[in-house]
């Protein structure tokens, strides 16, 4: 089923939105994670507005569906959406990263209601996502599980025990999402460690591949759709995507994983967010 | 106690540099944190001397085993905490086993990478590391020590864990008379109601807690103990009997680090009465450093308040 054009065109709105938000927090507390943050933005926003069955009012529903932020650094993004779904007050926005905040630098699921789990070192979520699919199994419940996770994090090795395990027990309920910017922390996954065809990689250990403009919000949902009528092994679907996208001076560039926002480049970011919102 | 700053993380990473051009045996990998290690400056001038294996801890610290093997002196990178949690089997199974001559440099320790949060901190590798047969550990304090101690880590044969902070860190130790020595611990103040012992960026919080400990009247001594093991049993020995009472101060777990480490050799050899100043037992959080090492109990008003009740004790 494709998004309906009104679903589309909140789903871009609320995109502009969270960017616009997302750099004006980190500007304000001087640290923090914007380049990963914003190439997660339609990928995130898709899902939580469209895609996974997760309820505010009720944050423990056995059936709920399992989201998994892999990617940890993304915190900020995953919280702007979590905050407009209700899971806590607009107010807590500002507290991030500082002292007493229920919002930690990453995701912190004792701390922060809509979390499931937490993480930040990389490379252990998909484990954890494929026990939460296991699980599903075993209760007889037929949520889903979906795991985000950035493309340098697919270097851990674990990620790849975890793709073969989920092979292996034909975990249909779990689905992948790479966020696939071709960047990391100290430059580009071609210059650090390159990762040659992720997709012949994931087909390689038992997966099914779905490649996507991971900036599209129609492609993200169609695929995480097609993802669903895929029965008998896991799948990953690839999206192509530009770090720090939407701040020209930012996109693809490892230097802004983590750099604190000046007020010249904050001003220089918020014109040029301010035309697409 | 000279006012001038500078990271240790930079210090660290020129000192690095400096080494790999007086000795081309020395090689550095990274796993995909140069920037933040600084391990990059070295990168950049000997790029053939220089792995960056990507996010990949493990394979890390296993090749730079191999590297040893061959008779490089290998200088593994990353953050502490992923030293210990994702390297810990090769660091273990590979280097302290049979001796292998690999230096560990652990940053971003205890709640340096403070905004990052606990899934960032390390506050529980002093306690690895030092379970480890054949491991030297060394904690740096200030600039000056993070110059000497990487080059004394370059010239010693065998496995080392050299702990590393990001913090911007005041000068506090002479260079010209600061007398470095693996193993050999420093007494800086002295005094003779009780003994600090302090590790890492916790010195500088002794210094600080001496001098208000002073303007009480009460005379404590301050000792810089950088390597947690071998541990300088002598000097500790000495310093218990000559003061009576102990306060250990590190940013680490109370459980197994240097706290317990003064405690194992002086409760067989010279008991007294000790207070161990580091994190109770609980993960951190995100924020400011120093207004997290303060909400944790790591700063000098804490350890006045111990050294008084300590004195209680003798
Ligand atoms: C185990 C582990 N090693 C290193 C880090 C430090 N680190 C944080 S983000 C990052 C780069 C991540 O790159 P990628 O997965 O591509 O994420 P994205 O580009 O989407 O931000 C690194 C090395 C970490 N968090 N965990
Ligand atoms: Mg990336």
């Amino acid at each position: 089923m494709s998004l309906k054009p009104e679903s589309k065109a909140n789903l871009e709105r609320l995109c502009a939105k969270f960017r616009q938000d997302l750099i004006k927090l980190l500007h304000g507390i001087q640290t923090g994670h914007p380049g990963g943050s914003l190439s997660s933005a339609e990928i995130l926003t898709t899902l939580y507005f469209e895609k996974l069955n997760v309820d505010a009012k009720k944050p423990k529903d056995a059936n709920r569906d399992r989201f998994v932020l892999g990617k940890g650094h993304a915190a900020p993004m995953l919280y702007m959406i979590l905050a407009e779904k209700g899971f806590f007050p607009q107010d807590d926005l500002v507290t991030l990263r500082q002292l007493d905040s229920k919002l930690q630098g990453h995701p912190c699921a004792l701390k922060t209601c809509g979390v499931e789990l937490s993480t930040g070192p990389l490379g252990l979520g998909l484990s954890a996502g494929l026990g939460m699919a296991m699980a599903a199994r075993l209760d007889g419940l037929d949520y889903r599980t979906i795991v985000l996770m950035g493309d340098g994090e697919l270097q851990e090795g674990i990620v790849w025990e975890a793709a073969m395990s989920a092979a292996k027990f034909k975990a249909d309920n779990l689905l992948v999402i790479v966020d696939n910017n071709g960047v990391q922390l100290d430059g580009t996954l071609q210059e650090i460690m390159p990762m040659g065809d992720i997709a012949a990689k994931w087909r390689a250990f038992g997966w099914h591949v779905i490649d996507i403009d991971g900036h599209r919000v129609d492609e993200i949902s169609t695929a995480v759709d097609q993802a669903k009528t895929i029965k008998g092994q896991p799948t990953v679907i690839i999206a192509k995507t530009v770090k720090g996208k939407g701040v020209s001076f930012m996109e693809g560039q490892s230097a802004w994983h983590g750099k604190p926002i000046s007020k010249d480049d904050y001003e220089q970011a918020m014109k040029e967010l301010e035309v697409t919102l | 106690m000279s006012a001038a700053k500078r990271a240790i993380r930079d210090v660290y990473g020129d000192t690095l540099a400096q080494l790999g051009r007086e000795n081309e045996n020395i090689v550095a990998l990274d796993a995909d944190v140069g920037s933040s290690s600084k391990s990059i400056v070295f990168g950049k001038e000997f790029p053939n001397r220089y792995f960056n294996v990507g996010i990949a801890e493990a394979n890390m610290v296993a090749m730079a085993a191999g590297l040893a093997t061959a008779g490089k002196i290998p200088f593994a990178n990353t953050f502490a905490a992923f030293m210990v949690l994702r390297a810990g089997d090769p660091v273990r199974s590979l280097i302290a086993y049979t001796k292998l001559n690999v230096k560990l440099a652990g940053t971003y320790a205890g709640l340096s990478d403070s905004y990052d949060g606990a899934s960032h901190h390390a506050i529980a590798d002093i306690a690895f590391m030092r379970s480890l047969p054949n491991m030297t550990v060394i904690s740096i304090s200030d600039p000056v020590e993070a110059e000497l101690a990487t080059r004394a880590a370059a010239e010693f044969k065998g496995p080392l864990y050299l702990r590393l902070s990001r913090a911007e860190v005041p000068v506090v130790l002479d260079k010209a008379s600061y007398d470095f020595k693996i193993g050999k611990g420093v007494t800086l103040v002295d005094g003779a109601d009780l003994t600090i012992v302090a590790t890492g960026y916790m010195l500088i919080k002794a210094l600080e807690a001496a001098e208000l400990l002073s303007a009480k009247g009460i005379k404590a001594r301050v000792v810089n103990i950088h390597t947690i093991k071998p541990i300088d049993r002598e000097l500790l020995i000495a310093c218990a009997k000559e003061t009576g009472a102990i306060v250990t101060a590190e940013e680490h777990n109370v459980y197994g680090g240097l706290g317990s480490a003064v405690a194992e050799v002086l409760s067989t050899s010279c008991p007294v009465p000790i207070e161990f100043v580091g994190i109770e037992d609980v993960f951190a959080e995100s924020g400011d450093y120093e207004k997290l090492l303060a909400k944790y109990g790591l700063s000098a008003a804490n350890i006045v308040a111990r050294a008084q009740k300590v004195l209680k004790r003798k």
